[in-house]
C-alpha cells in the first residue's frame, strides 16, 4: 500500500480531547459529522484545508488520553491516510490499527518535514520519502498486518465469524 | 530469566507455557467492560455479522457516564444499551443509579488478583490495585470481545516504581501519583505494565492504591498492578465474584526499576493543560477558583468523602465556589449518609450529585465558561475537557480541594 499527501505537523503529547472533544461523543455518532469537529481545539483551520490521502507527523505520545475511536474515525474521515509519530499513546495506536488507519513510529522525519510539504508512504517496503531522504520504520507484526489489510478490525472479524 | 507478572498472567491467558515481551498473544478475559458507549460497541458489533454475544456472563455494563441523561440523545443512548442488554441476556448490567463504572466494577467483585480484565475505558487500569491484569481498549476490540470471546495483546515491558519512606500528614495517594506524573511525564510509561511497590504502598489501603492504578494511564502505562497481600484478601472477603489465584512477579524478571523516597512529599498539583504538569501547591497558592469537583474513578471514595467532611466541618464554601461532590457509587454515596458525611458537606454549603462521571468528560453537571478556573480531584486537565476551551482545571488530592473551596483560592492549610 502506498499512500502520497500533504503533511499536517504537530507537537507532543496531543490528546484525543483536542483532536476529539469529548462533548461529543455521545451527541455525534455520524462517521462524516464526526469528522467536521477534527483537532477543533487544537488547530481549526485542519478542517478547510484537509485533503484525502493527507498525512499527520506528530511527536510523541499522539493521542494520548481518553480510549475514544472518534479520536482515530473523525481523521480518517477528513481524509488522513497515515499517522506518522514519535510515539503514540498505546490504546490510540491499538484503534488506529483496528480502523484500518496505519499508525507509523518514526522519529527522524520529524525534524526533516514541515506542515504542507508533500510526502510518499510505502507501508510494503517499510519506507517514508520526502523531498530530500528516506526515512525506514519497523514493519507490523504479523497479526496487525492482517487486521490492516482486512481494512479494520469490524471486516477482519466480519470474515472469521463467516468462516 | 524470571518472568514478570504480566508474562505469567498472559502466558496463562494465551496457553502457552511462557512469553516474551514484544510478542503478541490472543486472550480470553474473564470480563470485559462497557459503559454509556455500549450502544456504539453493540452497532459495530452488529456491523460484524454477530448475532449472539459470545459469552453473555463475561460482560458487565454500567450507565454511567451522562446520568440522568442530560438531553433525548443520551437518553436514546441508555435506551438502545438496555434494549440489548435485555436482547442478549446480560445479567451484569447496572443501571444509572448504581454509580461510575469502575467502582461498581470493583465493588461487585469482578475484579480479583491474577485475572485478566479488559475495558473500553481508559481508567479500566484501577482493578491492578487489587492484583489483577486490567487495560483499556477502544469500542471496536470490544465488540470484537463480545463476537469472539478474543483480542490480540502485545506483552509489555514493566516499570517497577519503589516508594519508600513514609508519606507526610495531609499528603496522600493523590499527590504520590502527581509526582510520579510530574517526574515522569506523561509518557512515561508508555506501553509498560507498572508495578507498584515499597513500603508506602504496603501501607496504603485498597482505596489508595486505585489511585496509583487508575492514574497510571496518564503517564501512558497499559496496566498498573499493586502486589496483592493481606489487605487485598480483607477487601475481597465476601465480594469476590469465584475463585481466583494471585500471580506474582518473580525476582529476576528483568524489570526497569525507579525509586523514590516520599518522607518529605508536598501536596502536589497538575496545572492547566496537562496531567504532567505537576508543582507544589505553594507555587499556585492564591489562584482563584470558580469550582471545585470532588468525585470521578479517581477520588470520590468513602475516604475522600471522609477527609473533605474533616476539613468542612463547621466552616463555609467560598461565596464564589461552586462545590460539586459527586460519590462514586451509591454504596459510598449511602455510607457517607449514615456516617454523617453528607449532612456536613451540605452544611457547610457543598452540593451533592448523583453518583456519575459528572463534569469530568465535559458532557453536563458543572460544565466551565470561558475565563473560569475548576480545582478537580479527577484525572485529566486538558484544555476544554469540562467545557469551554477557555476554562482552566487544576487537580490535586480531596484535601487540597477541599481547603481550596473554602478559601475560594488555591491553598493547601487550613
Amino acid at each position: 500500500m502506498k499512500f502520497k499527501g500533504n503533511v499536517f505537523k504537530y507537537g507532543d503529547n496531543v490528546n484525543t480531547d483536542v483532536i476529539f472533544p469529548g462533548k461529543y461523543t455521545y451527541t455525534i455518532t455520524d462517521r462524516k459529522e464526526m469528522a467536521k469537529h477534527s483537532m477543533e481545539d487544537l488547530d481549526p483551520d485542519f478542517v478547510k484545508k484537509v485533503k484525502v490521502g493527507d498525512i499527520i507527523v506528530a511527536g510523541k505520545n499522539f493521542g494520548c488520553g481518553s480510549s475514544r475511536e472518534q479520536a482515530v474515525i473523525c481523521l480518517k474521515e477528513s481524509g488522513i491516510s497515515v499517522i506518522i509519530a514519535k510515539s503514540f499513546a498505546r490504546i490510540y495506536f491499538r484503534n488506529c490499527i483496528n480502523e484500518g488507519l496505519p499508525a507509523l513510529i518514526c522519529s527522524e522525519i520529524y525534524d526533516n518535514v514541515e506542515s504542507g510539504d508533500e510526502i510518499e508512504v510505502d507501508l510494503k517496503e517499510g519506507k517514508i520519502i520526502t523531498q530530500k531522504n528516506t526515512f525506514s520504520f519497523p514493519p507490523f507484526p504479523k497479526k496487525v498486518q492482517e487486521i490492516l489489510s482486512a481494512g479494520g478490525l469490524v471486516p477482519y472479524v466480519q470474515y472469521k465469524i463467516k468462516k | 530469566m524470571g518472568q514478570s507478572f504480566v508474562q505469567k498472567v498472559f502466558a496463562k491467558y494465551a496457553g502457552k507455557e511462557r512469553v516474551e515481551v514484544g510478542e503478541i498473544v490472543t486472550v480470553e478475559p474473564d470480563f470485559i467492560l462497557s459503559h454509556d458507549n455500549s450502544s456504539a460497541i453493540s452497532k459495530t458489533f452488529k456491523k460484524m455479522g454477530a448475532e449472539k454475544v459470545k459469552y453473555p456472563d463475561r460482560l458487565v455494563i454500567v450507565l454511567d457516564h451522562c446520568t440522568p441523561p442530560a438531553d433525548s440523545k443520551y437518553a436514546t443512548n441508555h435506551k438502545e444499551v438496555r434494549e440489548f442488554v435485555v436482547e442478549q441476556g446480560i445479567s451484569n448490567f447496572y443501571d444509572i443509579n448504581k454509580g461510575i463504572c469502575h467502582q461498581v466494577f470493583i465493588e461487585e467483585g469482578f475484579a480479583a488478583p491474577g485475572r485478566l480484565i479488559l475495558g473500553s475505558d481508559s481508567h479500566t487500569t484501577s482493578y491492578g490495585a487489587l492484583g489483577c491484569f486490567s487495560a483499556g481498549i477502544g469500542r471496536t476490540e470490544a465488540a470484537s470481545i463480545w463476537a469472539t470471546g478474543q483480542l490480540w495483546l502485545m506483552v509489555p515491558k514493566t516499570l517497577r516504581i519503589k516508594l519508600e519512606g513514609k508519606l507526610p500528614e495531609n499528603v496522600f495517594a493523590k499527590d504520590v501519583i502527581l509526582f510520579l506524573l510530574g517526574k515522569m511525564g506523561a509518557d512515561g510509561a508508555l506501553y509498560k505494565s507498572v508495578e507498584f511497590c515499597g513500603k508506602v504502598v504496603d501501607e496504603m489501603d485498597i482505596e489508595d492504591r486505585i489511585v496509583l492504578c487508575n492514574m497510571a494511564a496518564e503517564a501512558g502505562a497499559k496496566n498498573g498492578y499493586c502486589l496483592p497481600d493481606e489487605k487485598t484478601f480483607d477487601y475481597l472477603k465476601g465480594r469476590v465474584k469465584e475463585t481466583f489465584e494471585a500471580v506474582y512477579p518473580d525476582n529476576d524478571d528483568g524489570a526497569e526499576e525507579i525509586s523514590f523516597d516520599l518522607s518529605s512529599l508536598k501536596p502536589q498539583i497538575a496545572c492547566p493543560h496537562s496531567v504532567d504538569n505537576v508543582k507544589e501547591v505553594s507555587e499556585v497558592k492564591g489562584t482563584k477558583i470558580n469550582q471545585v469537583v470532588i468525585g470521578t474513578c479517581t477520588n470520590g471514595r468513602l475516604k475522600d468523602l471522609k477527609i473533605v467532611a474533616k476539613v468542612l466541618e463547621g466552616k463555609k464554601v467560598s461565596k464564589n465556589v461552586r462545590f460539586l461532590v459527586f460519590p462514586a457509587s451509591m454504596d459510598v454515596y449511602k455510607k457517607a449518609l449514615k456516617g454523617g458525611i453528607i449532612d456536613i458537606i451540605v452544611e457547610a454549603g457543598g452540593i451533592i450529585m448523583n453518583p456519575n462521571c459528572g463534569p469530568c468528560l465535559g458532557a453536563h453537571e458543572g460544565a466551565l465558561a470561558p475565563g473560569e478556573v475548576c480545582l478537580s480531584t479527577s484525572n485529566r486537565n486538558f484544555k476544554g475537557r469540562m467545557g469551554s476551551n477557555e476554562s482552566f482545571i487544576y487537580l490535586s488530592s480531596p484535601y487540597v480541594a477541599a481547603i481550596s473551596g473554602i478559601k475560594g483560592e488555591i491553598d493547601y492549610e487550613i
